[in-house]
């Protein structure tokens, strides 16, 4: 390094931010989920509090160079406790001219703008729709643009490495551009390098000449923001006052199976997950696959069907039947939904939401299965309905839903969705002892006069006995078909079939006597408006709260973990207040079923874009509701 | 078999390396242990009651403790079966018995798991989940009564129907090529095969026995009368006169021979299929049940009544290899055994975690 250019790191102004957005963006192939990932973990251990959303198409390999190929990471990092990935990036990323045109829109003027310059070529901005150069014909002309020579720096810095030259090719040589990508953005905000430089000594185990190339590709990277004269400013986000303890950071499909097998071990019941691939459940199968060691044995099944089914009879020998799926596949499990509500045997069923009808957006989220959860099947089905609020709380949604249906004998919902499912945030650790204890009893004697009553039910539950083959004397047959209260053979007697349908659906309702109320948080105590949510959009109403708290307005918030029943009080809740607004990733859900509950006037706020709710617009029509 | 002077058998008559994992049977059973206390409730004549009269009749063989046996039906006549049984039993959906049967198999291998479905159940709305266990070779006994008709809802035709049958939703001739449920199974991987009848109360307990007696799927196909819809389906095969000379009994290592005075016999014709020739002829074929190439045993299976005069009965075939759910089970005790049984909070932990104090 000269002289004269350290002279200009050390006048180079360092700014201190309290929270920054950034966004990874390339083709689907060149790695952005991975770089953003590393950067993620460089950023938890720095102990920022952080929030992240993938956003990838569902085309694995889409044409390369294309918009519709492009796939980006974004995450949101501060030092306080946020609740969002972020509404728009400060720092845009673009590996190509694809992934500029796809996200620059939503890059707010005077953000900073990393592209690769050597992708805008005449053939990839062709691709990518541009009929001039973007980065000379004005487009760019409101943001900060860093114009680096990504790919060919990237080529000369692994060639240059020792140990690398003439081990790797061209195009080995080439793919290491997100590393150099990784190590400018690990420079610009200060991150610390050591543990993606052993991430990719482990990742690249096998093959130490691609670990070797890819860690000078991270080095060029980081040494290229301290010599270049491009950055002007670096920036610190300092570390977030957090509560104290142990933290991971997990994403919401790791969390609920980790909740998984967590309910398997407090229930003491091992775990049988029946399932068939689908986006964006299937990594709950593959990650419970990995986990043999705990008894969790995994089925591929040949379809929706069989999963479930297979799920299900898992559970009448006890087992804890699970079954992960999105909403087409709860469409096609509603008939064995049905089964298990006739049957009385508990059953996990995992949607994780995404865009519809049909296939609709596969890789997009949405929270438009409510309904589909409280009233998909025939007859009356009651079925309990539990919605993580966070992706670590996909973890502790997973052990309550296991606890619900193993206390009450009956399949429940879990409704996480492509947003909890994918994005991901630090997770304080839990203590063993802070988990429940579910130990489940199975039935061993006979309970009625010397007999075995399947259907004789608990009295303060309305759970019927759980007895699994194998146990002498209890011999039993179950079956669709309705069956005689108590005794539970067939029976078609109208008195007795009004009866059963009465039971079946107060053994749901009183499971409100066995949930905490719902909790409003008002910090004013005179707030007339309440927003009322449920699932992922948590994050998003609560940081819209904030903000329009902070502008001296009041709002109360209120957020449903179950869905079905809903918490005792929650009509006492929503007649508390002058208006409830409920903002929804549908068409008005939730805000049906309240109206229908409660005679309660709720006003919708409802999107159904495959994206989140952006906190800032969500504040927006919180203010004009207030203001009414 | 020990039978005792009051009828009962003795335990542990049938076995295999899966069967030996479900306990056995504290004292001698008989059929009046099996029966339960419910009323059977099938037409007066049907096919199905000397189904389960037989079935009852030969559990006391298996000789596993009568809690350990779980029977899961679809739904359809056949699939009312588990209520008259005292099993365990699940009478579940229209066509889910074997995917609800492979959870319960694969996750208790101390049960005794047996699926009973129909030709409608199992082949037209549950067809795809009677291929996948039968490929999977999940521990579990599927009985298929075929009565080529759709019964429970009054008279349709089925999978099994003969073209241009006349029914209720098909006056003018059924237009649907029907499966061979054999040629089917055998072609989806099926590790045993095999089919019997309901009135032979002889041959279907030895076709049961060797159900058991292997150590995976089972599928056995079981013709059975229904005379209310489809009455006489089967009379050929059973009537005195009739039965020798269109029935070929499959033993295993026996010459593929049959009539009323033995002189009809199975060789293989010129276009590579078979055909029925005489005793006395060269190349007179020997019934294979444990070959591995399946070729022989999908030639038998296409022989029929209709096409060759003769319906095979018996098992075509029934080979050993591992059983899914003993596959998945080792899976499970390698990982324990190579891991250690798992540690709930250091999964969860991870390896990469930091701490605010």
């Amino acid at each position: 390094m000269s002289e004269q250019v350290r002279e200009q790191v050390r006048e180079r102004e360092t700014r201190r931010l309290d929270r920054v957005v950034v966004r990874f963006a390339g083709d689907s192939g060149d790695g952005m989920q991975l770089t953003g990932e590393q950067f993620t973990s460089e950023t938890a251990a720095f102990g920022n509090d952080l929030s992240t959303l993938p956003d990838f198409p569902a085309e694995i390999r889409a044409p390369a160079g294309s918009p519709a190929g492009v796939s980006g990471f974004q995450l949101h990092f501060s030092d306080h406790d946020i609740l969002t990935p972020g509404d728009a990036p400060d720092v845009l990323v673009a590996m190509n001219p694809a992934a500029l045109k796809a996200y620059l829109k939503d890059l707010p003027p005077g953000a900073d703008l990393i592209v690769n310059t050597d992708a805008f070529t005449g053939g990839n901005l062709k691709k990518a729709g541009y009929s001039a150069d973007p980065l000379t014909d004005g487009t760019v002309d409101k943001y900060r643009v860093h114009k680096v020579p990504l790919t060919s720096m990237t080529i000369n810095a692994v060639n240059a490495a020792e140990g690398v030259a003439g081990a790797v090719n061209k195009k080995e040589a080439e793919r290491a551009k997100n590393m150099f990508a990784l190590g400018l953005m690990s420079w610009l905000y200060h991150r610390p390098t050591s543990g993606t430089e052993d991430f990719l000594r482990q990742k690249f185990k096998k093959r130490p000449e691609i670990a070797a190339a890819n860690v000078a590709a991270f080095r060029a990277g980081f040494n290229y923001g301290e010599t270049t004269e491009s950055f002007s400013v670096t920036y610190e986000v300092a570390p977030a006052r957090m509560k104290s303890g142990t933290y991971r950071r997990i994403s919401g499909n790791l969390a609920l199976s980790y909740g998984l097998i967590a309910a398997g071990e407090l229930t003491g019941l091992p775990v049988f997950l029946g399932s068939y691939p689908i986006t964006p459940a299937s990594d709950i199968l593959h990650e419970l696959s990995k986990h043999k060691q705990f008894g969790v044995r995994t089925f591929q099944a040949e379809d929706e069907i069989a999963g479930i089914g297979a799920a299900l009879g898992a559970s009448f020998g006890g087992s804890l039947g699970v079954t992960t799926t999105s909403g087409p596949g709860v469409a096609l499990k509603a008939e064995t939904i049905g089964l298990a509500v006739s049957l009385e045997l508990p059953l996990v069923v995992v949607d994780i939401q995404r865009g519809g009808p049909s296939t609709g957006l596969p890789t997009k989220t949405e929270q438009a299965d409510l309904l589909q959860a409280m009233f998909g099947r025939n007859g009356e089905a009651p079925v309990p309905i539990v919605a993580p609020r966070s992706p670590a709380d996909c973890f502790h949604a997973a052990i309550e839903a296991a606890r619900l249906a193993t206390k009450y004998r009956t399949p429940v919902f879990l409704l996480s969705d492509g947003y909890l499912a994918n994005g991901s945030e630090p997770w304080l650790l839990p203590t063993r002892d802070e988990l429940p204890e579910l130990k489940v009893e199975f039935a061993t004697e006979p309970n009625h006069d010397g007999e075995f009553w399947p259907y004789l039910r608990d009295p303060q539950t309305l759970a019927r006995p759980w007895a699994v083959p194998g146990t002498p004397g209890l011999e039993h047959r179950i079956g669709g078909i309705e069956k005689a209260d108590g005794i539970g053979t067939i029976s078609y007697d109208p008195a007795n079939h009004d009866k059963m349908v009465r039971l079946r659906q107060a053994k749901v309702d009183g499971i409100a006597a066995d949930i905490p109320p719902l909790e409003v948080e008002d910090p004013s105590g005179s707030a007339r408006v309440l927003v009322l949510g449920w699932g992922s959009t948590y994050g998003p109403i609560a940081a819209a709260a904030r903000r329009v708290r902070a502008k001296g307005l009041q709002v109360a918030q209120a957020h449903l973990r179950h869905l079905n029943p809903f918490p005792a009080n929650t009509g006492e809740v929503l007649r508390s207040y002058d208006r409830v607004l409920v903002p929804e990733m549908n068409l008005g859900q939730l805000r049906t079923l309240v109206r229908a509950e409660f005679l309660v006037d709720a006003i919708g706020y409802n999107q159904v874009r495959g994206l989140p709710f952006k906190a800032a617009e969500l504040a927006g029509v919180l203010e004009d509701v207030i203001n009414q | 078999m020990t039978v005792t002077t009051n009828g009962k058998v003795s335990a542990g008559r049938v076995t295999n390396r899966l069967l030996d994992l479900v306990p056995a049977a504290p004292g001698p059973q008989s059929r009046k242990d099996f029966a339960s206390d419910q009323e059977v409730r099938w037409c007066p004549g049907c096919g199905d009651y000397a189904i389960l009269s037989t079935v009852q009749g030969f559990l006391p063989e298996l000789g596993v403790a009568r809690e350990n046996i779980v029977f899961i039906s679809g739904i359809g006549c056949s699939s009312r079966f588990p209520y008259y049984l005292q099993t365990y039993g699940m009478h579940s959906i229209h066509g889910r018995a074997p995917a609800i049967a492979t959870g319960l198999a694969t996750s208790r291998p101390d049960l005794s798991v047996w699926v009973i479905t129909g030709d409608g159940d199992s082949l037209s709305i549950g067809g795809n989940h009677l291929l996948h266990a039968l490929r999977r070779n999940v521990n579990i006994k599927i009985l298929m009564f075929n009565n080529r008709i759709y019964g429970l809802t009054k008279g349709q035709y089925s999978p099994t129907s003969e073209v241009g049958k006349i029914t209720k939703s098909t006056p003018y001739g059924s237009l649907d090529r029907p499966y061979n449920p054999t040629s089917l199974t055998l072609g989806a991987e099926a590790t045993f095969v095999a089919r019997s009848i309901d009135s032979d109360r002889q041959h279907l307990t030895s076709v049961l026995r060797a159900a058991a007696e292997h150590p995976g799927a089972a599928f056995v196909e079981i013709f059975q009368n229904c005379n209310i819809f489809n009455d006489g389906a089967f009379d050929t095969m059973k009537d005195r006169d009739t039965r020798d000379d269109v029935t070929l009994r499959l033993d295993h290592g026996q010459p593929l021979v049959f009539g009323a005075d033995g002189t009809k016999a199975i060789r293989r014709a010129a276009d590579g299929g078979l055909e029925v020739g005489a005793a006395g002829d060269e190349g007179v074929l020997v019934h294979d049940a444990h070959a591995v190439d399946p070729s022989q045993q999908f030639a038998l299976s296409r022989l029929t009544g209709d096409t060759h005069g003769v319906t095979p009965i018996g098992v075509f075939r029934d080979v050993d290899v591992p059983s899914y759910d003993e596959e998945l089970n080792t899976q499970i005790d390698r990982a324990k055994a190579r891991q250690g049984e798992g540690d709930l909070m250091s999964l969860i932990a991870g390896k990469e975690t930091w701490s605010i104090s």
